[in-house]
C-alpha cells in the first residue's frame, strides 16, 4: 500500500482526502501512478499528469515522473510552492 | 537551527543565538520576510486589501527540505552557524513570516548563503500561501521569477 497525500489548491480542486492505495501491477513509477489516477477518476484528476502544475514527492523528497515506485511509499501531490 | 512554527519570532534572540553559536565569525547576514499585500499594483483600485494569509505546509517534509537546503549551503560556502525560521498558519499583513540568518568568517559567504537559502526555500520547501481579502480567499500562484532566482544558483559543470 502506498499512502497518498494532496496539498493546498490541489487538495481543494480534487476534494481529495489522504488515501491508501494498492498499486496496480502496471504502475511502476510516479508518472504511471499519475496516469492511473487520472484515467480511473473524474476529469479534473487529469491535472496530475501535468508536471508544470503538479509536483510529486516520494518519501518527502521531490522526484521526477520517472521515479520508480515499489508500492509502500509515502507519496504527495501538490502545486508549485509559494513559501518565503 | 530550523524551526517551522506558528508563533512569531524575535530577530534579536535569533541573532544572539547565531553570535553565540558561530564563535569566531566575521559577519552575520540576517533576512526577515514580511507578509505584504499580494494583489498586483494594477489591480489595487478594484481589489480589497489583503486582510490575512494562511500558510499551509507538509509537516515532516518541510523540515527535511529546509535541512537539505541548509546542508547544500554549508557545502558551498563557509557557514559557521545558521538559523531558519518559517511561520505557518494564519498571518496578517505586516507580520514576520520568515527569518534566515547565516554567520560566516567573511561577509561574502554570509550574504551568498543567506540569499541561496531564501531562493531555494521559496521554490523547494513545501509551503503554500492562501490569501484572504474581503469575503474571498484564493491560493497564491507561484512566480516564474522565484524559479529563475533559484535556478541561477545551479552549478554549471
Amino acid at each position: 500500500m502506498v499512502k497518498i497525500q494532496y496539498f493546498a489548491s490541489l487538495r481543494e480542486l480534487l476534494g481529495a482526502q489522504n488515501e491508501e492505495l494498492t498499486l496496480p501491477a502496471e504502475v511502476r513509477n510516479v508518472g504511471q501512478l499519475a496516469s492511473h489516477l487520472s484515467q480511473s477518476r473524474s476529469e479534473k484528476w487529469a491535472v496530475l499528469e501535468d508536471p508544470s502544475r503538479v509536483l510529486v514527492a516520494v518519501d518527502q523528497t521531490i522526484v521526477e515522473r520517472s521515479h520508480p515506485l515499489e508500492g509502500s511509499e509515502e507519496i504527495a501531490f501538490f502545486p508549485p510552492m509559494t513559501g518565503g | 537551527m530550523i524551526s517551522v512554527q506558528n508563533a512569531d519570532f524575535d530577530m534579536a534572540q535569533l541573532y544572539a543565538a547565531l553570535r553565540r553559536e558561530a564563535g569566531n565569525a566575521g559577519g552575520i547576514a540576517c533576512f526577515t520576510g514580511l507578509v505584504r499585500e499580494f494583489y498586483e499594483p494594477e489591480q489595487k483600485d478594484s481589489a480589497p486589501a489583503v486582510k490575512s494569509l494562511f500558510l499551509e505546509h507538509y509537516p515532516g517534509m518541510t523540515e527535511k527540505a529546509l535541512a537539505d537546503i541548509v546542508t547544500e549551503a554549508e557545502g558551498r560556502w563557509d557557514v559557521l552557524a545558521s538559523q531558519v525560521v518559517h511561520r505557518v498558519g494564519e498571518l496578517h499583513a505586516g507580520d514576520q513570516i520568515v527569518f534566515v540568518g547565516v554567520a560566516s568568517t567573511h561577509r561574502g559567504d554570509a550574504f551568498a548563503a543567506a540569499e541561496f537559502i531564501m531562493d531555494y526555500l521559496k521554490t523547494r520547501a513545501p509551503f503554500w500561501k492562501k490569501q484572504q481579502a474581503g469575503d474571498t480567499s484564493e491560493w497564491i500562484e507561484s512566480r516564474a521569477s522565484d524559479e529563475r532566482a533559484r535556478a541561477r544558483w545551479e552549478k554549471t559543470s
